[in-house]
């Protein structure tokens, strides 16, 4: 070094870096984020957002009660209504909570499945067919479940390896499987004869009604699958980058096909759910679950583009739906207003995700493009 | 001539062409991310007409310096000074208004729009609102004219363009604000021999109107050739700062870079190579327009290189012995048998292992942690019953990131907080684990520092003498010649010469890739 720079440090600690200087040179400091950069620093934030939102999302349940509350104090101050009133709830959301959790693989998958309330109306028909109620309970739930995963195996197969869009492939099954259950429904409804299977809705176990249980046990399932397994694991890959995915040798294909058999499955047990709910079924049952469910995934956290996403923040978002409903209803107050509500916490919920979690990428260039 | 139309725009200040006068002051610069001290206190002068070149150890700063400086980030502390005043950018917009245009270390190029709308992206030319489409495209053709890309046509998208395009479309970006200071980040990583002989024309065409350059590579003789003046990082802290860059010695730029003295240099070639069985045999491969009919064998712990030019089929020809894309005629065997074409999850199974050369888009789930990032490939070999292992993983993944000097060590923290040289490492990790037989390696030491590049060479000839295969891609010719055993040259899709390294040397090397065999005698 010939000229001695005007503003040279001397050169940096002589012993050779090992990882306790680097260690020490990072002194860990947490509280970075105070200062000026408070306002940009926090969408790099890493670990744990997935725990954060949900606590949010808990946190948007207890206003929601504190509202109930409010409005009406009267059935609020008598702690066994409460009680009953949040069970209540909690059956309301059961059915399209099991949707959901198929739904989350799905998304996390990178894909989308629209068909879900379609399958779980031909499930449901299907399963009470005279034919099918001949053979007892076992008989029921065996067909539900087998038409759920069969309609689900087709559209991962439309999907993987006929290379059609998620959302084109589910859309025409959405139309083919209601049509399929009216036709066999012959527009009408299908009373369910099978006391075993109207009970799964009418039990209570400890006080708890049945349906809570399946609910919890389909959440867990789905929770351990997620989090635990190499299923689990290959879903995020998918949905995360297919290209790595597929460049680290996972079966990109045969995972996708069975994203779509697992949301099946969740629909054909769905179907015997509602089917007990309303001791029969009809080709326009399960109406419009598409829409919850995706609603309650997107509300819950997980990303639409595929990749990252929760169980229990689904689970959440189902509940927060089945709240408000309960809310407007409870105050007598109309399904339009309702609707209302809904859709704006969707947009909400979409918003904070897309500023959240969007990329630095995204970020320069929605700013570029407003700012110009 | 073309140039002056980036530089004297609308209200653009009069360009002086006066070296030495200071542009660009940093005091005291920090910048914290949750857990991280991306700057420690940074000084920084940089003057105009000048290349300013910045050194550093991966996860040193240097991509985080230049974001405080694009507007991307807020300094915690410390103050910049632009043009004899002090200033924060709030956002990148400003900056480049302010005449600061930057090229990013990942390029930030959307895909879907033409090479015209992405080089003005954000600054179209207007008029009554609406974009003159006939008037950007005019001026985007100067500028690639500019940048010896004529041939590029303006409204092709940037999807369909090559990873060195892509770089050039980046370039024009910068080229199109009326930029004083031009900052570019790692842009040679990507390019090709003559391709960076292109970039420095241009960087001298540019400070010899004045505009500062700030340059970043891990490449020391570039810095020699281009740069005027070194500024070295470590840890978030200004270790030297304007060093001029030819007369420092290097070994004093690597001891204030990594604190310790580092010898770089390929590890001794084994006194004897013990080369074992044929282990990958690829015969008459061909795919119309990538590459044609290549035929090549790797024997168990030997190390065959892939010379030649970005664009002469060397990727795609990886990909297709991967299985990742179907070979139209011949074949590809492992050990004698033969590989289902098309199909990654068969050549896995076979044993292979391959680190693409795009670690964004081919080998990273940004948002996941690095373990599981690592463990990509081998998670489910870990698993009992398909349930997960994350401690043997998380212990698997720490193995790897410390043999590679990872930073942060920390293996639960996600991919995306990493800085460009370490993402690479976990690109390449990922395939030292698990019992991988045949390791395809496509650029793997892009934007790896010096000292950690020695580290992954040691490691390559390490499994390579555990009997490892390796098939090595580099644009670094010294590379392929200190690492491999036996080298294939390819030009146009073709292998044209293979011969053992230490019967070829650069020049060679680089007339046959270049320009045609030694035989035509055709070095242009
Ligand atoms: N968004 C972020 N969130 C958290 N940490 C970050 C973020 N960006 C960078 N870092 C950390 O800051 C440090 C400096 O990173 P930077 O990208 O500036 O390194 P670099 O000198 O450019 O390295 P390379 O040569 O590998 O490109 C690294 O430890 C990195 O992990
Ligand atoms: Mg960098």
């Amino acid at each position: 070094m010939t000229d001695s720079p005007p503003t040279t440090k001397l050169p940096a600690q002589s012993p050779p870096v090992d990882p306790a200087e680097t260690e020490a040179a990072g002194h860990a400091t947490p509280t970075a984020t105070a200062g000026p950069s408070g306002g940009l620093s926090w969408w790099h934030g890493d670990g744990g957002e997935g725990a954060k939102r949900n606590l949010a999302l808990i946190g948007v349940l207890l206003a929601l009660f504190v509202i109930g509350a409010a409005t009406r104090w009267d059935l609020y101050a008598n702690p066994d209504w409460v009680w009953a009133n949040m069970l209540s709830i909690l059956k309301l959301a059961s059915v399209v909570g099991v949707v959901t959790v198929g739904m989350t693989f799905v998304i996390i998958g990178g894909g989308i499945d629209l068909s879900v309330g379609a399958i779980v109306a031909l499930a449901g028909v299907w399963c009470t067919t005279v034919a099918t109620q001949s053979f007892g309970a076992g008989g029921m739930i065996f067909t539900a479940i087998i038409v759920g995963v069969a309609v689900g195996l087709v559209n991962g197969t439309l999907i993987a390896y006929g290379r059609l869009v998620p959302f084109i492939a589910t859309l025409a099954m959405l139309v083919a499987a209601r049509g399929l259950a009216a036709e066999i429904s012959q527009k009408q409804t299908q009373i369910s004869q099978n006391s075993t299977i109207n009970g799964i809705a009418s039990t209570d176990l400890l006080g708890i009604p049945l349906l809570v249980y399946i609910l919890a046990a389909v959440v867990a399932a789905g929770w351990v699958l997620l989090n635990r397994t190499t299923f689990g694991r290959r879903t995020v890959a998918v949905g995360g980058n297919p290209e790595a995915a597929r460049l680290a040798g996972i079966n990109v294909k045969l995972h996708t096909l069975l994203l779509y058999a697992l949301s099946g499955l969740c629909c054909g047990i769905a179907a015997i759910m509602l089917t007990a709910q309303a001791t029969s079924a009809q080709a326009a049952m399960a109406n419009l679950y598409e829409l919850d469910a995706i609603a309650a995934v997107i509300i819950g956290g997980t990303l639409l583009s595929g990749g990252r996403g929760t169980i229990v923040g689904s689970l959440l978002g189902v509940i927060i739906f089945a709240t408000i409903t309960n809310l407007f209803a409870i105050n007598g107050l109309s399904t339009e207003a309702q609707n209302m509500v809904k859709g704006g916490i969707i947009v909400a919920a979409v918003l904070i995700q897309q500023i959240q979690f969007g990329s630095l990428s995204q970020f320069f260039r929605r700013n570029r493009l407003t700012t110009s | 001539m073309t140039g002056h139309d980036a530089v004297s725009g609308t209200g653009g200040t009069p360009v002086e062409t006066t070296t030495g006068e200071v542009v660009l002051r940093l005091t005291d610069v920090v910048k914290t991310f949750p857990g991280v001290r991306a700057l420690d206190g940074v000084q920084l002068e940089v003057r105009a007409g000048e290349v300013h070149c910045l050194l550093g150890q991966n996860g040193a700063g240097k991509s985080t310096l230049i974001k405080v400086l694009a507007g991307v980030h807020r300094p915690d502390s410390g103050h910049v000074e632009w043009l004899g005043e002090r200033v924060a950018f709030a956002n990148p917009q400003a900056a480049m208004r302010a005449g600061i245009a930057t090229i990013y270390q990942e390029l930030d190029l959307v895909a879907d729009l033409s090479v015209a709308e992405n080089a003005f992206l954000g600054h179209e030319p207007r008029r009554f609102g609406f974009i003159r489409r006939g008037h950007m495209a005019g001026r985007t053709r100067q500028i690639l004219d500019r940048l010896g890309h004529a041939e590029m046509p303006p409204n092709r998208m940037v999807r369909a363009l090559p990873a060195a395009g892509k770089q050039v479309v980046s370039m024009a970006r910068a080229l199109s604000h009326e930029a004083r200071l031009i900052i570019m980040d790692e842009p040679s990583a990507v390019l090709a021999h003559d391709e960076v002989e292109n970039l420095f024309r241009i960087i001298r065409e540019l400070t010899a109107q004045g505009i500062a350059v700030i340059y970043i590579s891990h490449r020391l003789e570039e810095i020699r050739e281009i740069g005027d003046r070194v500024t070295v990082l470590k840890d978030g802290r200004t270790t030297a700062a304007n060093l001029p860059a030819r007369e420092t010695p290097t070994s004093d730029l690597v001891s204030r870079m990594t604190g310790r003295d580092i010898e770089y240099v390929f590890p001794d070639r084994p006194a004897e190579t013990v080369v074992g069985d044929e282990l990958l045999q690829v015969d008459g491969l061909t795919r119309t327009g990538e590459f044609a009919d290549v035929s090549l064998t790797v024997r168990a712990g030997e190390i065959v290189g892939i010379a030649g030019l970005v664009g002469s089929g060397r990727s795609e020809l990886l990909e297709t012995i991967y299985g990742a894309r179907a070979a139209e005629t011949g074949s590809v065997r492992m050990a004698g048998r033969a590989l289902r074409p098309g199909s990654v999850g068969a050549a896995v199974k076979a044993g292979m292992g391959m680190a693409p050369e795009e670690r964004k888009s081919q080998a990273l789930l940004l948002g996941e942690p690095i373990y599981r990032n690592v463990t990509l490939a081998t998670f489910a070999r870990y698993a009992r019953f398909g349930f997960t292992n994350m401690g043997r993983e998380r212990a698997e993944a720490d193995r790897i990131a410390e043999s590679l000097e990872m930073r942060p060590r920390d293996v639960r923290r996600a991919v995306r907080t990493l800085s460009g040289g370490n993402q690479q490492k976990v690109v390449v990790g990922r395939w030292l684990l698990g019992d991988t037989k045949l390791l395809l390696l496509d650029e793997p030491t892009r934007g790896v520092d010096v000292g950690a590049r020695a580290e992954l060479y040691q490691v390559i000839r390490q499994l390579a003498a555990q009997g490892v295969g390796v098939l090595l891609v580099s644009s670094e010719v010294p590379e392929v010649l200190g690492l491999a055993d036996r080298v294939l040259v390819m030009r146009e899709g073709r292998v044209v010469r293979t011969a053992p390294a230490d019967e070829l040397d650069e020049p060679t090397v680089l007339d046959l890739v270049i320009a045609g065999s030694l035989m035509e005698g055709a070095a242009a």
